[in-house]
């Protein structure tokens, strides 16, 4: 095998002792990276129905199989895996930057952390050497600040970081690992399994080689798609970024608005992307080995929030601005730098937030539960103040810090009807209730609300299909997606260059990388091996079709104006969604991969969890 | 000496993605490994990022600092070569640079700087990769009058702002 590492490194926090693990290649051909890699581990390593802040839920770390090479948008990505305190179910999270490529020449491409620090702690993978370093004095710290102290104390500035802030340690159900300063695998709340280990960060330091299969076939091959990058597939990342959605899905009339009240903003202009980039963005950079560069960086010159400065995506411009009723990019920019500074998922925090204003308009949290705050849907500055309160569990903030499931769950007075949530999950920037394919997507995806392990919105919004009618044929589409998606996640391909690619081509280029012969076809299989190993691992911790479903609002509540005006996503709609998804998926009614699925995918050995519900 | 061209970096075009890192230690080494790089990237955060390698300077403080007479600077090119036999990776050279353009060879443990891809076809690696086409080989006659035009076109934008004010 070449560029992986073939290591393993299992790290017990209660004890500080570590040990190396191998794995062979046909490990490796059958879960290339990733998210493969990461479910395979967390499936084998987790005791089944764990509490998630139970120490033996291990939080794993996993590099793709084209980490710390130039494959463009793949040098850096890693994933973060563990039970999910926000789902009880698969937590799945990635970020890119820097860190992966450190620790695969670091030597590892996997890290099992388990156990609990008897007080508060970082790992510092330096090379070979494995140490539990004292993390007393970066307890309470911001991301930022224990970044750099860490790199000081340890004296070198290549030392990279994932750490959790304040809302990790607190046990913030939306908590965070952030790298990098811009950077975080943010979703299904793993921060807050790291705090509940004493783990305030992974500190990594790597200086070996990375050896690739075939060195000069790999350049060649990197100048044409390092061409690609540079060229129309990824032309939107490069110009305005991704918050260029804001203004093409407000005129889709697919733009979460106000808590799911409505699904265009009238004040989407001043929040729109074009506006970011005219106002606030003052550089774009990039991750390691990335041709496009798409970190658009935004600064705030004057004002209130002068000097705020955060790395500025669509998904939390839409969470901090028209779902929150928002149109300040100010405001949208503070906030963001209080999730990445506390160390909160700034999709889900805007969320929460967006729950809360409508709590307080409808009475049921007052002003004395915000602390003074008049969390009106448009109050920037309450926004802002809110998303420190949920993060360091400040008045209501202590109850919105638990996800807008638990929290509607404690506040009750029909809240439950209006809390935007999958799973425990809450819900991203796509108003399911006018595009039908998404919406199963949705549903079904195994890490809760989500459009990055689908991307379904594709059809809807590309006129492939009527966005506004359920049928039984979506259930492929999505499965298709979510498979195409698990070869992205494992390899780790970034999905903004996903027009450059296709199956063959990554194949090749694993090939070139690895050594391993794959094909497109094969590498297709492995995909679906990965949703099946995510499906049967999400059975075993307590998953059913009943748990496949959608908020309260998008299935009652018809979209109230705009182009999607009076569509919703019905219980009718939803069964035939989900009927045809399993009978694609080769799943029986109730959602299980069954025993002939999981024979053709090599998954014998997890027939015990299928065979619970098929007889 | 003001005809040795060397590659320089412009800092607002640099967006820290360390491909140029990337591609000479491919070149060099037939590996990816950042530590081997004759090239490498800063980060200061938020937003600086560049690009720093070897400048071909005058009297080389690096040759001059050797005490094994392991570096010699190439009188046509400029450039810095190590004697591998004679260097002993002490590492005097190394603070010697006010670039921190030298590396030691984990390996081999000798100092590595940059050759402007000596050997290969079409100048350095790096300034053919960067995607932001922020490196460039270039001259010191020739950086110092790209600097007189952006003074130059400075005076001229700041006298027709005041002029339309």
């Amino acid at each position: 095998m070449n560029a992986y590492t073939g290591k393993i490194l299992y790290v017990d926090l209660t004890s500080g002792r570590s040990k190396t693990g191998i794995f062979n290649e046909d490990f490796a051909r059958a879960y290339i990276g990733g998210t493969g890699f990461g479910i395979k581990t967390l499936i084998d390593n987790q005791e089944p129905g764990i509490d998630p802040f139970d120490p033996q839920n291990p939080l794993i770390y996993a590099v793709g199989a084209a980490s710390g090479t130039m494959v463009p948008c793949a040098s850096s990505k890693f994933g973060v895996f563990a039970k999910s305190p926000a789902s009880n179910l698969l937590g799945e999270a990635y970020s890119t930057g820097q860190w992966g490529a450190e620790l695969r020449q670091a030597g590892y491409d996997i890290v099992v952390i388990k156990g609990k620090s008897p007080k508060p702690a970082y790992l510092w993978i330096d090379d070979e050497s494995v140490q539990r370093m004292d993390a007393s004095h970066l307890w309470g710290k911001t991301t930022w600040d224990t970044e750099e102290t860490i790199r000081n104390d340890l004296g070198d500035q290549l030392i990279r970081v994932s750490a959790i802030g304040p809302a990790g340690e607190k046990l913030v159900r939306t908590a965070c690992l952030l790298n990098d300063h811009f950077r975080a695998a943010g979703r299904t709340g793993l921060g807050a399994v790291a705090g509940s280990k004493n783990l305030k960060a992974v500190a990594v330091r790597g200086t070996h080689d990375v050896k690739v299969a075939q060195p000069e076939e790999l350049r060649e091959l990197c100048k044409d798609l390092y061409e690609r990058c540079k060229g129309p597939a990824t032309s939107k990342y490069r110009g305005l970024g991704t918050p260029a959605n804001v203004l093409t899905l407000n005129a889709q009339g697919a733009l979460p608005t106000r808590n799911y009240q409505s699904a265009t903003f009238e004040g989407a202009e001043t929040v729109s992307g074009e506006y970011l980039n005219e106002h606030f963005v003052t550089k774009i950079e990039g991750c390691t080995a990335c041709p496009c560069r798409c970190e658009h960086i935004a600064e705030v010159r004057e004002g209130p929030f002068k000097g705020a400065i955060a790395r500025v995506e669509y998904e939390p411009t839409m969470a901090f601005g028209p779902y929150c009723g928002v149109d300040r990019l100010d405001a949208v920019i503070k906030a963001i730098e209080y999730c990445n500074l506390y160390g909160v998922d700034a999709i889900s925090t805007g969320i929460v937030v967006g729950f809360g204003m409508e709590c307080y308009e409808r009475e049921l949290i007052t002003k004395e539960d915000t602390g003074g705050l008049e969390l009106e849907f448009g109050n920037g500055e309450a926004m802002v103040e809110m998303v420190k309160k949920i993060a360091l569990r400040k008045d209501v903030g202590d109850v919105l810090a638990e996800g807008v499931k638990r929290a509607s769950e404690k506040i009750g007075r029909g809240s439950e009807h209006f809390a935007m949530h999958i799973k425990g999950v809450e819900v991203t920037g796509y108003e399911l209730r006018g595009l039908k394919t998404c919406a199963l997507g949705y549903a079904v995806s195994r890490r809760g609300a989500d459009h990055q392990r689908h991307g379904s919105y594709g059809w809807d919004l590309g006129g492939k299909v009527d966005r506004f009618k359920a049928d039984k044929g979506r259930g492929k589409l999505v499965m298709g997606d979510e498979d195409v998606y698990c070869i992205f996640d494992s390899m780790i391909l970034c999905k903004f260059t996903r027009g450059i690619w296709d199956f063959d081509l990554i194949a090749k280029v694993y090939s070139l990388v690895t050594g391993i012969p794959m094909t497109g076809a094969e590498l297709l299989k492995a995909g679906e091996r990965m949703s099946n190993l995510a499906r049967l691992y999400n059975v075993r911790e307590g998953l059913t079709r009943k748990g496949d479903t959608l908020p309260p609002r998008i299935m009652k509540d018809p979209i109230p104006s705009g182009v999607a005006k009076g569509s919703y996503v019905n219980q009718e709609d939803l069964d035939i969604l989900l009927d045809g998804y399993y009978e694609a998926r080769g799943w029986t009614k109730e959602g299980v991969p069954k025993k002939e699925k999981l024979k053709e995918l090599g998954l014998e050995a997890y027939a015990n969890i299928a065979g619970k519900e098929e007889s | 000496m003001v005809r040795h061209k060397f590659v320089t970096v412009d800092p607002d075009k640099c967006v820290g993605c360390r491909i140029c890192e990337y591609v000479c230690s491919l070149e060099k080494d037939k590996v990816f490994n950042p530590t081997r790089s004759r090239i490498r990237v800063i980060r200061i955060y938020p937003t600086t990022n560049a690009s720093l390698t070897c400048r071909l300077c005058e009297d080389a403080p690096c040759v001059i600092a050797c005490p094994r007479k392991a570096l010699t600077q190439s009188e046509e090119t400029g450039v810095i070569m190590v004697d591998d036999d004679l260097c002993n990776g002490c590492g005097w050279c190394i603070e010697a640079c006010d670039f921190g353009a030298i590396c030691l060879d984990p390996d081999k443990k000798v100092v590595r700087i940059c050759d402007l891809c000596s050997n290969r076809e079409g100048g350095p690696a790096c300034v053919e990769w960067c995607p932001e086409e922020a490196l460039e080989q270039t001259t010191k006659d020739i950086l110092s009058q790209k600097a007189r035009i952006g003074a130059v076109q400075r005076l001229v934008k700041a006298a027709e702002t005041s002029k339309a004010a």
